[in-house]
């Protein structure tokens, strides 16, 4: 035999049988071994580890190597495809439940991927303007009475005051007009369009992209308009240059082409923007006003330099309005910067404070989507732990043939996930299907970001974490059996997991409950404001907005052709809509003020006939008259500035306005103009001649609506020609003001809907197997004499408890929640105890229709059958 | 030409297995190859036209007893199959043809 025995170096065999084909390594190593001996005989121990080297390097080549693929080899590859092949198998086995665990997940996924969409698109309002850190608006707080108002309408001298007196604070202050409707026109095409006058760094400002000329060509005479709006003007054409008419008024040329604002900016309508300058033309009568403080006129929007701080900022211009009126004028106000960022979500203030806003509507739904996931979360965990009996036996063998704790755990992760991918996927469709319903109730223009790498990444970590929230609670506990036990078969349910399981539905009825009554309390809120007394008679009651003089000049002509043709009942002007208040004045003194008492009324500027046109009812005294000539130094107030004011006798009172008296002719009742939910605000109405903003109709009842509006048109296209004839109904604009309530409403009920739906799903799949468990149990019973209905109540009682207590942990979180946000509305309805009893009644009934349906299933099951087989 | 061809070290491969014959493993070919050819081929070389060649059907190959030798592993041998045979004859035809083709004086030159 050989004399010495060398081995070659451990590290090249353990390379060399790492990366040599199973099938070969046993006779190639063995033919390395023979030269290797061989070699040692003949050239030395050392000469032969390093021959060993090299040949071993150069039997690494593609036909030596093994494949990738393929379970020759114990990668965990094969392991992988094996759980999955065993998960796919074990959706297949049982498809009701998997389609219950699927399908709940899938639409909790998608509700809160829905309402993931929506809160991102509430958190990105406004981006799409690149200043969006850097541009903020004027706000103003007056405080008077002990109380602040707050408002953005500024005195038209304080943006130059800004502009000089801040110049390293401000990059641009730019006045602008609320956006309104004007009629833009070229040749026949005439359309009401939105827009804003506004000064010349606006388009930077808001950093428009220009498709067509330059941010700089807001001048006078010369107008920018939207892509679309230049689209339905023009067609193809070329719009830049040509000449557009503007409220049968203007020539104005188009300098520039601006892409339209997307639907989540607070500029999404403006269809247009005219230069400041020619707004100030156009309207001669704004001339003194130009250098008063004392009168709010406008909205002011600035741009601060990069490096300025907006608290600073807002602390130096505060005093700025205050420090420039003298005398009596000088009111307690300050003004301060509203950011850009905040406008949208922030938009409310009490007492000078900003106080949040729809945000609250982001946290509420953020907090539905989470909890409508969480309770799919639950059921998903609920079934799988109940199904979790079946597969004791499979967890046993794993065990036996050699599976690790760590390797079972993997194997219900990868399972869950597998589960919780395919609901995605379902989710995915969901969504798709549903967003055009989503975006119309939401009034949003959601895509499905489909090329956003951050929304799949986001997604992955959400299927990630869902995946192994849920898989978790089989995964932890199902691989903690004990092998024979397992195998045994001998697992009874733990307390433990009883429990566990029986919180989860509590939790997941609770949270239904909450919604549930959330959704009342949400209608009820919404009927209760709508059955509030509006106070003046909508019916038949239709307006126009007025931008020409032409109606007005023929006002007299208009009416008696209208009236004697039968027409209309009455007719009148009015300087604000009929749901809006929209000019408010402080400059009133009368006979017992209060010297420290700044009073401020809403005005209307009115023509005779309005109070007959829309139906108020007179407390008081009389109504305008035109025959009567001193009723142009009239007025009509309303209920509540009597109280404001303190009058004891208000009829035939003298108020001094605009250093002239006034008397007051009358009182009448409060009806309501701005917000529903708010009280109505202290409103003069004085007789105005000029006026001619809103022209209001009362049609009459014996002629047909339609024939009746066809007959003012006729006569209106008359008067003023050219002028799209555009109407609104009084009851619609009403209705209007419920939008955002009524949004919520069907959003909340919807989701509602929804968890309920998902929690019945769980508790139907949890109750069919719990009494799936008990089939041989309820066999014996029946064959010893118990009837359905004690079965029915020994199956369904577990539940019915639960239910009860979710129903009672219910009520504190719905006290609190909805508490709060009634609070944000003065006018509000109550939460009457019925409402719990009524939500916890359906609840009961829904679980017990749930359950009772397996149940009442089994309990009808022939003993015989179900104790036959074993 | 027909439709079976291999390179000249699969030839010479295959001959090498048909000459040990039942004597053909890794080792004991690589010396033979060796000895009469004075050719020197490396392990990997050679194990992966073997294998090669097993794949095409040319060769079969079976384990033989474990030793106590090459540390108690297996031999695998190597034999010629039919088909192998076949080939191997095919070619050694197509090169007398042409060398038979070739005139006398270029192989006397």
């Amino acid at each position: 035999m050989n004399s010495y025995h060398g081995r070659p170096s451990k590290w090249i065999l353990d390379f060399f049988r790492w990366y040599c084909h199973r099938d070969y390594q046993e006779d190639i190593e063995g033919d390395l071994m023979e030269r290797f001996e061989r070699n040692v005989e003949k050239k030395g121990i050392r000469a032969a580890k390093w021959r060993f080297i090299k040949d071993v390097l150069l039997l690494f080549r593609p036909g030596i190597i093994r494949s990738m693929e393929g379970n020759h080899q114990l990668t965990n590859y094969g392991m992988l495809k094996n759980y999955l092949k065993i998960g796919w198998r074990n959706l297949i086995k049982d498809k009701g439940y998997s389609s219950i665990n699927v399908g709940g997940l899938a639409i909790g996924m998608a509700v809160a991927m829905l309402i993931g969409l929506w809160v991102h698109d509430e958190l990105t309002f406004n981006r799409y303007h690149e200043n969006y850190d850097l541009v903020a608006k004027v706000m103003q707080h007056t405080t008077a009475n002990n109380e602040v108002f707050s408002g953005t309408h500024q005195p038209f001298p304080l943006s130059d005051g800004l502009r000089n007196s801040f110049e390293e604070d401000f990059k641009y202050v730019v006045s602008s007009t609320e956006i309104q409707e004007h009629i833009i026109a070229n040749g026949e095409r005439r359309f009401n369009e939105s827009g804003a006058y506004m000064e010349v760094d606006a388009p930077e400002m808001l950093s428009l992209k220009m498709i067509k000329g330059l941010r700089s060509g807001l001048e006078l005479n010369s107008i920018l308009i939207s892509e679309s709006l230049a689209e339905r003007l023009f067609s193809n054409e070329d719009p830049l240059n040509k000449i557009i008419n503007m409220d049968n008024r203007v020539e104005l040329k188009i300098t520039g082409v601006y892409q339209d604002i997307p639907k989540n900016s607070t500029f999404h309508e403006m269809a247009f923007i005219a230069s400041w300058d020619q707004y100030l033309s156009t309207n001669t009568w704004l001339e003194p006003y130009l250098y008063k403080w004392e009168y709010d006129m406008s909205p002011i929007y600035v741009q601060l330099q990069p490096h300025a701080d907006i608290h600073k900022v807002s602390d130096r211009i505060k005093d700025i309005i205050n420090n420039s009126l003298i005398g009596e004028d000088r009111n307690e106000q300050s003004i301060a910067l509203h950011p850009m960022g905040k406008w949208h979500l922030y938009q409310e203030f009490e007492n000078g404070v900003n106080i949040g806003g729809s945000v609250r509507f982001v946290r509420l739904f953020g907090t539905i989507g989470i909890f409508v996931l969480l309770l799919a979360c639950i059921n998903f965990m609920n079934l799988s732990t109940a199904r979790a009996k079946g597969r004791t036996r499979e967890v046993g063998i794993r065990k036996a043939i050699g599976s690790l704790r760590a390797q079972l755990m993997y194997q219900f992760f990868s399972e869950s996930i597998l589960v919780v991918i395919l609901s995605f996927l379902f989710s995915i469709g969901l969504i798709s299907l549903s967003l055009p319903w989503f975006n119309e109730v939401a009034d949003k223009a959601i895509t499905f970001p489909w090329n956003n790498p951050f929304f799949w990444i986001l997604c992955a970590g959400f299927i990630l974490s869902t995946g192994i929230l849920a898989g978790s609670y089989p995964a932890l506990y199902l691989s903690s059996f004990q092998v024979i036990k397992a195998l045994k078969g001998a697992f009874t349910t733990g307390r433990l997991a009883i429990i566990s399981r029986q919180t989860l539905v509590v939790l997941q009825f609770t949270v239904s409950v909450v919604l549930i009554i959330g959704t009342i309390i949400v209608y009820r809120q919404i009927q209760h404001t709508k059955d509030r007394p509006v106070g003046y008679d909508r019916d038949r009651l239709v307006s126009v907005t007025m931008k020409t003089n032409d109606i007005h000049d023929h006002f007299e002509a208009i009416r008696n052709q209208l009236l004697a043709s039968g027409t209309i009942v009455e007719m009148s002007e009015s300087s604000c809509p009929l749901n809006t208040y929209c000019v408010g004045l402080s400059d009133f003194d009368w006979q017992g003020k209060d010297p420290a008492f700044s009073a401020a009324f809403s005005i209307f500027w009115i023509s005779p006939e309005y109070g007959r046109t829309i139906g108020w009812q007179l407390l008081d005294g009389r109504d305008f008259s035109r025959d009567i000539a001193s009723d142009q130094r009239g007025m009509v107030i309303n209920a509540s500035a009597v109280k404001y004011m303190g009058l004891e006798n208000p009829v035939g009172q003298i108020i001094r306005h605009d250093e002239k008296d006034w008397k007051v002719l009358g009182v009448v009742n409060d009806f309501i103009v701005g917000s529903p939910y708010e009280p109505v605000k202290p409103a003069i109405y004085m007789f105005a001649p000029w006026v001619s903003y809103i022209v209001s109709f009362r049609l009459s009842p014996t002629v047909s609506t339609q024939d009746a509006l066809e007959n003012i048109e006729t006569i209106f296209k008359e008067y003023a020609p050219g002028i799209p004839f555009e109407y609104q109904f009084a009851d619609q604009q009403y209705a209007q003001k419920f939008n955002d309530e009524i949004r919520i409403g069907k959003l909340s009920s919807t989701f509602a809907i929804l968890a309920i739906f998902i929690s019945c799903l769980g508790l139907f799949g949890l109750a069919s197997f719990t009494t799936e468990k008990r089939t041989k149990e309820i066999g014996i019973r029946k064959v010893l004499g118990a009837s359905v209905f004690i079965l029915w109540r020994l199956l369904s009682l577990e539940f019915f408890i639960l239910v009860i207590i979710s129903c009672v942990l219910a009520v504190p979180f719905v006290l609190y929640f909805l508490e709060n946000w009634l609070a944000n509305y003065e006018y509000r309805t109550d939460i009457p105890w019925w409402i719990f009893a009524i939500s916890s009644l359906g609840g009961l009934l829904i679980t017990l229709l749930t359950v009772s349906y397996q149940s009442v299933k089994v309990a009808l099951l022939n003993p015989v059958n179900s104790l036959r087989n074993e | 030409m027909g439709k079976h061809h291999f390179g000249e070290f699969e030839e010479i491969v295959m001959l090498t297995v048909a000459v040990l014959y039942d004597e053909a493993y890794g080792i004991a070919i690589i010396e033979e190859m060796e000895s009469r050819l004075g050719r020197k081929v490396s392990i990997g070389a050679l194990q992966t036209v073997l294998r090669r060649l097993e794949k095409k059907g040319y060769l079969s190959s079976r384990f033989g007893e474990a030793t106590k030798v090459r540390e108690g592993k297996r031999k695998r041998f190597f034999s010629v199959t039919s088909y192998g045979k076949k080939v191997l004859a095919e070619a050694k035809d197509q090169r007398l043809f042409l060398w038979k083709a070739m005139p006398e004086f270029v192989i006397n030159n």
